[in-house]
């Protein structure tokens, strides 16, 4: 993804066909590349023309103030209330306790394998991220429903965490980022010249020093993009948290109430068969801009952050 | 993309293993400790995952829990509609992705011009990897299910996994086509080959066993994936079985069973039922891993 394609083709080969039939393979090559363009295009065009829909029949200022979340039901009664607040509250709750534990294991992990790990034990390690990686979500949620939950639910006093709960999505949605997050951020701090490091050691710094007061700052924006990257993976996780977070709108800080997400909501309204042309199933979508917004813009920060420290080393 | 690349490090290793002798401090050892032990963390949770769910499931594992359809009783349930769901879902995706994958890394990696739609392209891909999964659900739910009108179809879901993975393709055979030396391209253009000939038949060939360790790794991340599928229909059980050829059918998934059997409030299903259906997602998806890395290391030794 960085620059322009080069490197296999090094002569300009556009111009040298004149064959009819390679010129239609061209063109169907180019098609083909713009799939993902049209992909894009249409994840667009939908969240719009569904979400618009929406706010035809509710006020944005409403849906973005209200405390409640009860879009079921007959749109005209009192009990329905669509002030996505509460799914945001859950989504952010939940991405913070993801967070406190990713950073610190991402990036722990990362200084190991970079600064410390011999190569015989990297080769080892790397592969094993890679399965956690590769979990599925639905399993990692089925873990924290049915060990993290009854865990966490025995060692804090009784009562203050409920079945459903963010504090058990939030950590297992944290294990499932540390892979993103340590492998971003080992690439950046394998990125930092080695003569940064000897310069550091031939002024008589200590390892640790090394990493922290050199390594670290120089690899900065990278480890800054890895953390927006997981940041990113965790607002859009949604198996874990339909699963093992509940799916009640709270407006809460605490950790041990049951809350509902975003991605949480999507899932729980699709499985009731919210029809088409309903509010509710349009709903699912005003939800969706606001998903979409999120993890998007958190994606072209952390490419802005990435292009920085490439600029700088590469 | 693979996600954690072996960058070039011995070098390093060994110059700071020459300035940088160990350090006998006891800070000094307890900060590489700490880092160590963060690093282990992860990896003990994901043993103490696979661990408790062998614990959970593997008495509940028999051939019948594989061949029945699910059933409100947690003892004579079972994952057939899962299976053949997954299965369908699996090669109809292969079928769909793999040619428009290949198709648009060829594009990117040997004919695009250098101008600004082919950088809007690369960028674009790199932010389709980004966007949560369920989206592609809700993309799959409004486009394929309602205004092209297939319904809650197998085809609907093949089509949220195949805009899904397509991103994860298209880098990985990227990859894989810069990874052969140009002088095969040059030489095949010096004989008087066309830039497609020289592509397909010279090219093409020693970059396909990365294209198809690529592809198997997607796929594997398609199998396991429960939102996109759930949001664009796929049904908790039928008492069907799901054919790759039969497109407008429901369809189930595995996925989706363990969804609903953890979602069930009866022990059973939800620890037992739903641990046995996960051992057989997670051989599944280890088989599927396997052979892309038996892959790997085969055409890793030819180059």
């Amino acid at each position: 993804m960085s620059g322009p394609p080069s490197g296999s083709a090094p002569l300009d080969l556009r111009p040298s066909s004149s064959r009819l039939g390679e010129r239609v393979i061209m063109k169907g090559l180019l098609l083909a590349g713009s799939v993902s363009i049209l992909t894009t295009l249409a994840i667009v065009f939908i969240l719009l023309e569904e979400g618009l829909r929406f706010f035809a029949s509710v006020s944005v200022v409403d849906f973005f103030t209200d405390t409640a979340w009860r879009p079921f039901g007959d749109p005209e009664s009192e009990a329905f209330r669509v002030g996505i607040l509460p799914l945001i509250n859950g989504t952010l709750l939940v991405t913070a306790i993801a967070m406190i534990v990713a950073i610190p294991l991402g990036l722990g992990a990362a200084a190991y394998l970079s600064e410390y790990a011999p190569e015989r034990i990297r080769r080892k390690i790397k592969p094993s991220l890679e399965v956690l990686a590769g979990v599925p979500t639905v399993v990692l949620g089925y873990f924290a429903l049915t060990f993290v939950t009854p865990l966490i639910r025995t060692v804090f006093p009784e009562g203050t965490i409920q079945i459903f709960n963010a504090l058990s999505a939030g950590i297992v949605v944290g294990i499932m980022v540390v892979p993103t997050v340590a492998s971003l951020a080992e690439d950046a701090m394998s990125a930092v010249p080695n003569g940064l490091r000897q310069a550091a050691y031939g002024m008589g710094a200590t390892r640790s020093t090394v990493v922290r007061k050199v390594v670290a700052p120089a690899a900065l924006s990278g480890i800054v993009s890895a953390i927006i990257l997981g940041m990113g993976r965790a607002i859009g996780e949604t198996m874990i948290v339909a699963i093992a977070a509940g799916n009640l709108p709270t407006m809460t800080l605490n950790p041990g109430d049951q809350v509902q997400t975003m991605t949480g909501y999507i899932v729980q309204a699709v499985g009731g068969e919210a029809s088409r042309g309903s509010l509710t199933y349009q709903s699912i979508f005003a939800v969706g801009i606001v998903l979409f917004t999120m993890t998007f813009s958190l994606n072209l920060l952390a490419q802005r952050f990435v292009r920085r420290f490439r600029e700088v080393y590469e | 993309m693979s996600l954690l690349s072996t960058p070039e490090t011995t070098v390093k290793d060994m110059a700071a293993a020459l300035v940088a002798p160990r350090s006998r401090s006891v800070r000094e050892r307890a900060f590489e400790l700490t880092l160590l032990v963060m690093t282990l963390f992860a990896l003990v949770v994901l043993v103490v995952l696979l661990v408790d769910i062998l614990v959970d499931g593997f008495a509940r594992l028999d051939l019948a829990f594989l061949t029945s359809y699910s059933s409100r009783n947690p003892d004579e349930t079972g994952i057939r509609t899962g299976l053949t769901g997954t299965l369908s879902l699996m090669v109809l995706t292969a079928l769909f992705s793999f040619p428009l994958g290949i198709a648009a890394a060829i594009y990117l990696e040997v004919f695009a011009p250098d101008n600004r739609f082919t950088r809007l392209m690369q960028v674009n891909i790199a932010n389709l990897a980004g966007v949560p999964s369920v989206v592609y659900g809700l993309l799959a739910s409004a486009v394929f299910v309602y205004i092209l009108g297939f319904g809650r179809v197998l085809l609907s879901g093949v089509m949220a996994l195949t805009l899904l993975i397509l991103p994860v393709i298209i880098v990985a055979s990227r990859e894989a086509i810069r990874a052969v030396p140009p002088s095969i391209m040059n030489g095949a253009l010096a004989l008087g080959a066309t830039p497609w000939q020289a592509t397909y038949k010279q090219v093409l060939p020693v970059a396909m066993p990365g294209v198809f360790t690529g592809t198997i790794l997607a796929l594997s991340r398609a199998v396991g994936e429960t939102a996109p599928i759930l949001v664009a229909g796929a049904v908790f059980s039928r008492r069907a079985d799901n054919v790759p050829w039969r497109i407008f059918e429901p369809f189930g998934a595995v996925p989706i069973q363990i969804y609903d059997f953890v979602k069930r409030p009866q022990e059973a299903f939800q620890t037992e039922a739903a641990a046995a259906a996960i051992i057989v997602l997670m051989s599944v998806l280890l088989l599927m891993n396997t052979t892309a890395i038996t892959l790997r290391n085969r055409y890793r030794q030819r180059l």
